[in-house]
């Protein structure tokens, strides 16, 4: 049984095609794009046609991308780069409480710098709503940030509402769309946003390369200083194959991309029917209908993630939880938080994420093996023993030993 | 990340399960923080003649617990109250950083199930001691509350 790979929202296999395209640029053209001579030259036709690419999967003009290290580094030149450009009209910034840390640390960050950040919350699917957002948006507002897919539940925003609220208040417009991109049709005029950030690696591209949508006319600071490069916004040499890959990849993934996302999508509900239908007490986490068709999230009562994720990948299945234990940080992950789960639901989450080369004998088998683990796990979980107990009983008592204690002393 | 005997306890936790009429309960941690322990003993003249455990949380919970059960069993109160959150690392060819807190959880599980089973019992002389030795110290009452990533 080959190992199945359902752990696709953190990163993606690299195509065959896009690392085919991408090892010339390695040895055979490796020439700086900044030089005059023809090895040079080579390699900045290489990353202008990478350009066109990259826009032409997001409706964009070529113009209007700056190739960046990574879906956070684009997230940092926007945030930080748009609120100190924009400082002197206002020191306001909205973003949502279930960001991905790249734009919820920028945003501390930027509050400890004397800017003031408004979180909007999501209701119980993980949605903001355009009415948080017009009740929130301020005269000093000068950015908001919503990201357009979550990576943890999946669920999709309405951007094109929100992005129309900032622009009538006269706020830029970002989304993180780094699960987004390649994985639902993405269009920045549709959507009308002013920036957007997104990464190769999440649609079978490289690590390591992103990309920054700035709109014609808008303009932020630039966070690093050197060269010339990307106009200044993302100094140091290019990193040419990788922008090969990340150009060959967006064209890759955005051809043809309704009919995979409906196939995808397919498995998906597969998937959560199934488990939902055969393991009792779980729960599906996000919008079951405005979420992107490879996200799963499902929360399985009485267990713990990491138990159940390590248990999953001995039965050779790769996927990811919320829990504490899996971050190793405090918390549960805050957007199962911000959704409105208990810690003890958010700390049994699990995320099954998909690729377009998922196929229905994987999902079978997970559902196969999943409901049996979950069992397994529970038979041993004091939280499982208590629910029991009190189904039973009826009897809402916090006595952590549930119903037992009053059991005498069987020494004397 | 975890050591193979981790690995082991977590496949294959040795004394899972309860015990019908246990002499002792304890249970510690909570869903906050992502694991519960829980112990239950059975006592025959002071000896720890059988015990069991249930647990909700992470591999490293799960295998400090089943580690723990097998430390204790067949010890007297005494032995099984000199358990330290140390050996039962060691025991387990030690834990990640991150995890140590889940090796103090199975040590005050156990010192929670006797002090639950010295308390319901009729106090002899000796239980004064040993229910002293049962106290969670300050300090770590407040690591037990939810470790920090160091």
């Amino acid at each position: 049984m080959n190992a199945i790979y359902l752990d696709n929202a953190a990163t993606t296999k690299v195509k065959p095609e896009v690392l085919a395209k991408m090892l010339p640029y390695f040895t055979d053209v490796f020439g700086n794009p900044g030089s005059v001579h023809a090895f040079g030259r080579s390699a900045k036709l290489a990353i202008d046609k990478a350009r066109e690419q990259v826009a032409k999967a997001i409706g964009a003009n070529a113009s209007e991308i700056t190739f960046t290290a990574s879906g956070t580094e684009a997230d940092n030149i926007a945030l930080i780069g748009a609120a100190i450009r924009n400082q002197k009209k206002g020191k306001h910034i909205i973003t949502s409480a279930i960001e991905h840390h790249a734009v919820l640390h920028t945003a501390e960050h930027l509050a400890k710098q004397g800017f003031d950040v408004t979180y909007l919350p999501v209701d119980a699917d993980g949605i903001v709503s355009p009415e948080t957002l017009e009740s929130a948006i301020r005269e000093d507002t000068t950015v908001v940030s919503v990201m357009a897919a979550n990576n943890e539940i999946g669920t999709i925003q309405p951007i094109r509402e929100l992005a129309e609220i900032a622009r009538k208040h006269g706020a830029l417009f970002h989304t993180d769309a780094v699960q987004a991109v390649g994985s639902i049709p993405i269009n920045v005029h549709e959507l009308g946003v002013d920036m957007l950030s997104l990464s190769a690696h999440k649609f079978h591209g490289p690590k390591g390369i992103g990309a920054l949508y700035l709109k014609k006319g808008v303009r932020v600071d630039a966070l690093e200083f050197g060269g010339s490069q990307e106009r200044g916004l993302r100094p140091g040499t290019e990193n040419v194959p990788y922008i090969v890959g990340l150009g060959e990849a967006a064209e890759l993934a955005t051809r043809g991309l309704q009919e995979k996302a409906e196939r995808v999508a397919r498995l998906r509900d597969k998937l959560i029917d199934g488990i939902l239908e055969r393991v009792p007490y779980s729960r599906l986490n996000g919008h079951r209908m405005r979420r992107l068709p490879n996200n799963s999230n499902i929360s399985i009562r009485f267990v713990e993630g990491e138990s159940l994720l390590l248990t999953l990948d001995m039965a050779g299945i790769a996927a990811s939880s919320g829990s504490a234990c899996t971050s190793g940080s405090l918390d549960p992950s805050h957007v199962l938080l911000a959704i409105g789960l208990t810690h003890e639901i958010a700390h049994g989450s699990l995320r099954l994420t998909l690729s377009d080369e998922t196929t229905e004998e994987e999902i079978d088998r997970v559902l196969e093996v999943l409901p049996n683990i979950a069992q397994r796990l529970r038979k041993m979980s004091p939280l499982w023993e208590d629910f029991q107990f009190r189904d039973k009983n009826s009897d809402n008592s916090n006595d952590k030993n549930s119903g037992r204690k009053e059991q005498l002393c069987t020494l004397n | 990340m975890y050591s193979e005997l981790v690995m082991d306890h977590f496949t294959n936790p040795r004394n899972t399960g309860e015990i019908e009429n246990a002499s002792g309960i304890g249970t510690v941690g909570n869903a906050k923080c992502g694991d519960i322990m829980r112990v239950f003993l059975k006592i025959e003249d002071g000896i720890i003649a059988d015990v069991k455990f249930k647990t909700f949380g992470c591999a490293a919970a799960i295998a400090t617990s089943s580690i723990a059960t097998e430390l204790i069993k067949g010890k007297t109160l005494t032995e099984a109250l000199a358990l330290t959150n140390q050996a039962v690392a060691e025991a387990l060819g030690g834990l990640p950083p991150v995890k140590m807190h889940c090796s103090l959880l199975a040590e005050q599980a156990v010192k929670a199930a006797i002090e639950d089973y010295l308390k319901k019992c009729p106090p002899a002389e000796e239980n004064a001691a040993m229910l002293e030795a049962c106290k969670f110290e300050e300090d770590e009452e407040a690591e037990l509350a939810c470790y920090v990533n160091p």
